[in-house]
């Protein structure tokens, strides 16, 4: 999902800065009240911003023949919120950006925009649909974290749509083309990365469950615990 | 504990996902007079040949400042990231479980007052 520096025209490269700019500003300020108001769960913290360190870091390939890579970034989302993603997703981005020449400074806001916005938001929104329709918790975290991968990488479909519409068919035509490359590939790593969420989550609630209890997502495990 | 197969089952899907691609997809034949094709490469890379065919003209106006020098320092710096992503986790869970484990410890002990006080945690 990484658009590659300097592949956005200038006016899109800042709308979508501008976009993402006040998630950011506001998951900083998250971060900051979490750490002041919960010292213990910093550790925590870590180890959402190193789920999405590896994952992103892996390429994985798919059936459509070409590689990709899972984001990680559902699993932060559901333990403290989709709003501290925003500055976490950035750092990783702008690591791989700065070091990897994969991704880029000015295609930064786009690429924070889908990775750190979008698939957190998503994977919140469906996590909660999928307590209120009474899903496991497993399942629950399972499609939150697969649907906020994939969303990511429709979300970066939309947007190289919107920059390149197609010289005849317009962007709907363009979309389907993106859509083809970054989707379809997806759809197998988002399976991959929502079975390692819960792989992880389990880890959580079984040794971590009285932090967790400490986190929103503390009712469900309760009821669970039952 | 009844956990266990479930992650073992979960780590198994993952590991098919991954690897049945690379059964999967049969690399074309690579016709005379071109270039083999490639398979497995990266989705960006096939996003950035996509906008080449439908905008030829559009020129990339800014490149990357740094760039890794070949693939393997490439992969040098992918590996990096992945290790202290692992390196985190790992070092958390491991806290973690000694942590439960000690509290068990603790409660056991703290269940059964009238054991001896510290001989017995050494079996």
């Amino acid at each position: 999902m990484h658009i590659m520096e300097g592949y956005l025209p200038v006016e899109h490269a800042l709308g979508w800065t501008a976009a993402s700019a006040p998630f950011v500003a506001y998951g900083i300020h998250a971060v900051r009240k979490r750490f002041r108001d919960n010292p213990e769960q910093r550790m925590l913290l870590g180890v959402a911003a190193a789920f999405t360190f590896i994952l992103s870091a892996l390429k994985l390939p798919s059936v459509t023949g070409s590689c990709s890579h899972p984001t990680g970034t559902g699993l932060g989302a559901l333990l403290f919120g989709p709003a501290v993603m925003a500055p976490i997703g950035l750092v990783v981005l702008l690591f791989q950006a700065l070091l990897l020449a994969h991704g880029g400074l000015t295609t930064l806001g786009a690429n924070v925009f889908s990775m750190a916005i979008v698939g957190p938001f998503v994977a919140a929104g469906i996590f909660r649909v999928a307590r209120g329709l009474r899903l496991s918790l497993a399942l629950s975290v399972f499609l939150a974290a697969c649907l906020s991968d994939l969303a990511t990488y429709v979300t970066t479909s939309v947007q190289l749509a919107w920059a390149f519409p197609d010289a005849t068919g317009g962007f709907a035509v363009s979309l389907a083309k993106f859509a083809g490359i970054f989707a379809i590939t997806q759809i197998p790593l988002a399976i991959s990365e929502g079975l390692l969420t819960v792989l992880v989550f389990n880890a959580l609630a079984r040794f971590n469950a009285q932090e967790l209890r400490s986190l929103k997502l503390s009712t469900d495990l309760e009821v669970r615990a039952q | 504990m009844k956990k266990r197969p479930v992650n073992l089952l979960l780590i198994l899907g993952v590991v098919l996902l991954s690897a049945l691609p690379l059964w999967l997809v049969q690399k074309p034949e690579a016709t005379p007079g071109s270039e083999a094709a490639e398979i497995f490469t990266g989705a960006d890379d096939k996003a950035k040949n996509m906008i080449g065919s439908i905008n030829p003209d559009y020129k990339p106006w800014f490149s990357p400042i740094i760039e890794p020098a070949s693939n393997e320092i490439a992969s040098l710096l992918f590996a990096l990231q992945a290790a202290i992503g692992a390196g985190v986790i790992g070092y958390y869970l491991g806290v973690s479980v000694t942590r439960e484990k000690f509290r068990r410890e603790a409660e056991k002990n703290a269940a059964t007052p009238t054991a001896p006080e510290n001989e017995r945690s050494a079996d």
